[in-house]
């Protein structure tokens, strides 16, 4: 099963002790990592350090080696499958946008929406009003209210990032889990990109991986650092960035 | 925000689409049965019978069109099940000669009593009431997509893989209906049918009334794969098709939804072959040789995936094509044309006939209407799920 | 080498026939019989009479007076009587052999003479009197110059096991310096004593080890023929040799399938290493790889046939001359579709295969334009025909060749990614295209060789598969499947994956064939990988990680 029986931890995402290796590499080495209910938190790290991977373990793509990744306390990740853990309520933005480039903006968010996902529920669906508002409101939030219609491969790089946040959330997860989301944007764009995850925050738990530096200072929160799959430090932007360790990686001895 | 299924399956297109069939469903058989033969406007009846193939070929074309086209899954192996409808239709003719055969066996066609059959081989139960056979053109073919599609899908066998796997699939399918003791006739397969419902299989009334069935089922195979990629349902194909594992992540099941697909795919495959049987008068294995499978995906290409239409009219200009050549002086050259229509189509024309011209068309007629009239501002949206 | 060798019949792989072998022994024993005054007569021209007679007894009596009479004419007469050429005027009594060059001789004095009387006609056997004239054929050539004759004869005395060649085999074992002769007399010996009624139970005991130790099919069939009349002891030490000889000849023939199963995946292989390069590094999925393999066959046809005409006496080194050739040929080829098509198509893998699909039409249509439709002669060479045994299998030497082939065409290839420039252009470009481009790698270059790499090794794979499948327009269709089933269940990228899937899959479907037959067999093969890909979809020999799924 599933669901562990007794609550043993308060934290929404639960990691410890997880390995998972490909082929002789490790790509992550005892990570251990807690996020609170209602926390957002920013992960940091080089190239390799094992970011993306841990997003592939928690939204169930990556099966690690050993390991517990709890949810929620109770529900343990690494037996469930992507669909299932996306129904639990985890959403991811990947580090490439990726929407569907052949449908309208519009039906990428409804897609997106978080109604009957069945074949059944897909088949006889009709559009109600809550439906139509959620996305009119989302549509709002990502500025994308007046191009509705186009194709979402016709937007810029900037806009596909705001237009997969938006699918996050029409998906209204608990849980938000965002790789790069300002990469490719222009300074203006971070700036509101960053403004937009903490009004999200206000609701939702989240994690974020980045590598501007600016950006994660903007955000103000807790930082992880990681490095070969394992945490090398916590704690806040100032203190994690003038940790000798961290220095040490990312400059080289 | 969706409207109803009718509305949105029918949009300008494909009305016209109806209609043409509709109308040469009606017309073609009535100038074969009314006209004098020997009139110019008389459609002579082996005419009915290669226009009626066509038919079944287009119905064939939509079901590999609806798979490939919408949720990317090219199958090679489509001719099974359009062969597997086939032999049910078969099994059925063939108990319906009863006593009129070369050994006059009231129960075992004459393949079976040649090969010493002690008796019917259970299997072939009941293909002797029509309801039954006609179940069976559904169940078989669905059964088998089902089946596989559920092993396929599930362990996430998916691109190119999965093509090779359903080629594999028909290839063993056709070593096995070669087989004599397999129980279908072997090598020969089915043939020398006498009567459908009761009415000779030869008779022109009989040849007209399979043409407007084949129409018909070409209307419904339409309006149900309208119906399917116009719906909610639809875009979820096309988000799989696009980027399926970012359709899983967003809680969609996709394997479920392939396998729906698949099956009601095989199903309409299963339709056109019970259909074609009857008009051609034979099924044997060779209709399982991955060869032809993969020919009838080229009239998908050649038509244009992912718009319905093309694959049907694809599959009716291909064949027509083949028709010409074939029978006359440039019959050796007929393969080369072929296999350059794979490479042609796949290298200048990816979007085969209907999407190219859907492409020329749209933004030229998009620009006259604005041009009438500017209260629609942001254009005619026409979603075109061929791009 | 003499030209009738060119005519070496694809597929002869029958181990050496005693009976052609006779025939040649006829025509020349023949020949010095014409020149041959006969020395004796009465009691020789008396048999030779009774064959006139036309009744099978005196025939039978005929046979075996004449073959114990130790007249040269002996052997001559009783091979004619099997062939039908002895025939008998019923009149004069006058017996007549037809040589097998149309030259009629007296059989009772070996004078030559024009033609036959209008009343003669062939003297007529039974299936009880073909038996009668094998055994005595069999005891005439025990004592034959040549010891593949004498083994050959023994042989056959051990099968009919005939009371009357022990004298002739006695006298023969006592003679004979042969080795493998003596062994065969020995065994032919203890045949005839294990039947013989007065022989003693010590005697049928040691024939029964001695038939034993030989361990074959004839050896089970003379014990299980023994009936139940021996006498206790031999009947049992006869069970418990057949026992022994029935779990032998179980265990050579899972040699027998094991080694079939070998020579099948080499063939596997050998289609597929090609198809490792195109589809497993490079991505491409080339549906005309099979026509790659037919155009390597028809090299080859091309290569001999100019050789037969022009330049009859380098046969034997028509193959040796149609790889390179063949690797050429289908290598360009494979350059050119690459540049001309397959560039166009990269990151489109579905689109690939129907255009390679096409291209594969075109190939075989193109073929067939130009060769005809039918199947094309591909000889043998002498080096690559026949067969020798090896304990109680036959193993065939194109079938070797082709199994040794197959291995070093794999080393070299493994060697050559790994150890040349190009090798390690292709690797690099494979794992990281764009990396490799800004080291100053051409990789547009590099894909056309891998792929010419890759349709050249298909189409050397064609000149062996010539010499084993019929070299007609469709061959490579035979292969396609097969081909990709290895690649994918091997593990694609992954060349020994190559190796262990082709072996795998040949071995398996060569020990399914025996339990399910042919066809169904390899239904049950397909439908296997089939499910096999469910479990494991990526393949034996997957590589794992994020920069797979791409």
């Amino acid at each position: 099963m599933n669901v562990i029986g007794t609550r043993t931890t308060s934290a929404l995402l639960y990691l410890d002790g997880v390995h998972v290796s490909f082929d002789g590499f490790h790509a992550i080495n005892n990570l251990s990592l807690t996020l609170e209910p209602g926390e957002m938190r920013a992960i940091i790290g080089p190239n390799g350090a094992g970011k993306t991977t841990m997003m592939d373990i928690i939204t169930g793509k990556t099966k690690p080696d050993e390991g517990v990744v709890l949810f929620d306390g109770v529900t343990d990740l690494t037996r469930l499958d992507e669909t299932r853990i996306a129904e639990l309520g985890i959403g991811r933005k990947f580090q490439k946008p990726t929407v569907f480039e052949s449908q309208t903006i519009e039906d990428n968010l409804l897609l997106a929406l978080n109604v009957d996902h069945s074949v059944k529920g897909t088949l006889f669906w009709r559009g109600s009003k809550p439906d139509a508002e959620r996305i009119e409101r989302v549509l709002e939030t990502i500025r994308l209210k007046d191009s509705r219609t186009k194709l979402a491969g016709s937007l810029s790089h900037g806009q596909k990032q705001w237009l997969e946040i938006g699918m996050l959330l029409a998906q209204d997860p608990k849980l938000l889990l965002v790789d790069e989301p300002v990469a490719g944007m222009t300074d203006v764009e971070t700036h509101q990109t960053a403004e937009l995850l903490k009004e999200i925050n206000k609701d939702k738990t989240i994690m974020v991986v980045e590598h501007d530096m600016t950006f994660v200072r903007e955000l103000g929160v807790k930082v992880t650092c990681l490095h070969e799959g394992t945490v090398l430090a916590e704690g806040s932007i100032d203190q994690v960035s003038t940790n000798d360790r961290v220095v040490e990686v990312y400059l080289g001895r | 925000m969706t409207p109803h299924v009718l509305t949105r399956s029918l949009d300008r297109s494909a009305t016209v689409f109806l209609l043409i069939v509709a109308g040469l469903g009606v017309l073609i058989p009535l100038s074969n049965l009314l006209l004098p033969s020997g009139s110019m406007f008389q459609v002579p009846t082996y005419l009915v019978a290669l226009f009626g193939k066509y038919v079944c070929y287009a119905i064939l074309a939509l079901s590999i069109d609806l798979i490939w086209g919408y949720c990317g899954i090219l199958s090679l192996g489509h001719g099974a099940f359009f062969a597997l409808g086939g032999y049910a239709m078969g099994m059925y003719l063939m108990r319906q000669i009863g006593s009129r055969g070369v050994y006059g066996n009231p129960i075992l066609p004459d393949f079976m009593v040649f090969l010493n059959y002690p008796s019917l081989p259970w299997y072939w139960y009941g293909f002797d009431m029509f309801w039954f056979a006609a179940l069976m053109v559904l169940v078989v073919p669905g059964l088998l997509a089902f089946c596989f599609g559920w092993l396929a899908f599930r362990s996430r066998v998916t691109g190119v893989y999965l093509s090779i796997i359903t080629q594999a699939m028909t290839y063993a399918l056709l070593l096995a209906f070669f087989r004599n003791d397999f129980g279908f006739g072997g090598n020969n397969g089915l043939t020398d049918f006498k009567d459908i419902l009761g009415f000779n299989v030869q008779a022109d009334g009989t040849r007209a009334a399979l043409f407007i069935l084949s129409c018909l089922a070409l209307i419904i195979a339409f309006l149900i794969c309208r119906a399917v990629v116009t719906s909610k349902l639809g875009k979820v194909l096309i988000a799989i098709r696009d980027a399926e594992s970012r359709t899983r992540f967003l809680g969609y099941r996709v394997e479920s939804y392939k396998l729906f697909v698949f099956t009601l795919s095989a199903c309409m495959a299963g339709v056109a072959g019970a259909l074609y049987v009857p008009q051609v008068g034979i099924i044997n294995p060779g209709e399982f040789a991955p060869g032809n499978s993969i020919e009838a995906v080229i009239w998908v290409a050649v038509g244009g995936r992912g718009t319905l239409i093309g694959a049907a009219l694809g599959a009716i200009v291909v064949n027509y094509a083949k028709t010409v050549f074939t029978s006359g002086p440039l019959a050796p050259y007929w393969l080369f044309m072929l296999g350059a229509l794979f490479i042609l189509v796949t290298l200048l024309l990816p979007k085969g006939i209907i999407g190219t011209f859907n492409a020329w068309y749209e933004p030229w007629s998009a620009k006259r209407l604005m041009a009438e009239s500017p209260a629609r501002e942001d254009g005619v949206n026409e979603p075109n799920p061929a791009e | 080498m003499s030209p009738p060798s060119f005519y070496f019949r694809r597929g002869r792989i029958v181990p050496a026939n005693v009976f052609d072998r006779l025939r040649a022994l006829v025509l020349s024993a023949f020949l010095i019989a014409a020149f041959a005054v006969p020395a004796l007569a009465g009691p020789f021209e008396d048999a030779v009479a009774k064959f006139a007679n036309d009744e099978f007894s005196d025939t039978d009596e005929a046979v075996g007076l004449v073959a114990s009479s130790g007249n040269a004419l002996a052997f001559p007469i009783i091979s004619a009587l099997q062939d039908g050429r002895l025939s008998a005027d019923p009149e004069s009594k006058k017996v007549f052999v037809t040589g097998a060059d149309g030259k009629i001789i007296d059989a009772a004095t070996g004078a030559a003479v024009a033609s036959l009387p209008a009343g003669a006609s062939a003297v007529r056997l039974n299936n009880r009197l073909r038996r009668t004239v094998e055994a005595a054929l069999g005891s005439l050539t025990l004592l034959s110059p040549d010891p593949a004759k004498r083994i050959a004869a023994a042989q056959q005395v051990f099968k009919s096991h005939d009371e009357a060649a022990l004298p002739v085999i006695d006298g023969a074992l006592a003679k004979e310096t042969n080795k493998a002769a003596k062994s065969a007399f020995a065994e032919a010996r203890a045949a005839i004593l294990l039947y013989k009624a007065d022989a003693t139970d010590a005697e049928k005991l040691e024939s029964i080890a001695i038939i034993k130790a030989r361990g074959d099919q004839e050896a089970l069939v003379l014990l299980t023929g023994l009936g139940s009349d021996a006498s206790p002891p031999v009947a049992q030490a006869a069970s418990s040799a057949i026992s022994a000889i029935q779990s032998n000849l179980a265990l050579w023939s899972m040699v027998q399938n094991a080694w079939y199963g070998l020579s099948l995946g080499s063939v596997l292989l050998l289609a597929a290493i090609g198809l490792a390069i195109t589809f497993g590094v490079m991505g491409v999925i080339n549906m005309a790889h099979g026509e790659m393999v037919m155009i390597g066959a028809y090299t080859t046809f091309v290569v001999q046939e100019v050789i037969r005409t022009r330049y009859p006496e380098l046969f034997d080194y028509s193959l040796l001359m149609a790889v390179p050739l063949a690797f050429l040929v289908a290598g360009a080829l494979g350059v050119l579709i690459e540049r001309s098509i397959i560039r166009f198509l990269y990151g489109r893998p579905l689109e690939t295969l129907l255009a390679t699909w096409g291209l594969s039409l075109v190939l075989q249509q193109a073929v067939r334009t130009a060769f005809g439709p039918t199947n094309r002669e591909v000889g043998n060479p002498s080096w690559m025909s026949g067969a020798f045994e090896l304990g109680q299998i036959t193993i065939t030497y194109n079938r070797l060749w082709i199994l040794c082939f197959t291995l070093a065409v794999f080393a070299i290839l493994l060697a050559m990614l790994r150890y040349t420039a190009l090798g390690l252009e292709m690797r690099a470009v494979t794992q990281n295209r764009r990396m490799a481009a800004s080291m100053g790698i051409a990789t547009s270059r590099v894909d056309a060789l891998t792929f010419g790499l890759g349709s050249g090794i298909a189409g050397i794979a064609g000149v062996a598969l010539s010499q084993i499948d019929n070299v007609s327009p469709n061959l490579g269709q035979s292969y396609i499947i097969d081909s990709f089933m290895v690649v994918v269940f091997g593990g694609v990228g992954n060349l020994w994956g190559t190796l262990v899937g082709a072996f795998t899959l040949g071995i398996a479907n060569k020990f399914l064939e025996p339990v399910a037959g042919a066809v169904l067999g390899k239904i049950a093969i397909l439908v296997l990988i089939i499910l096999f890909i469910q479990k494991r979809p990526r393949g034996l020999f997957a590589l794992k990680g994020r920069a797979i799924e791409a």
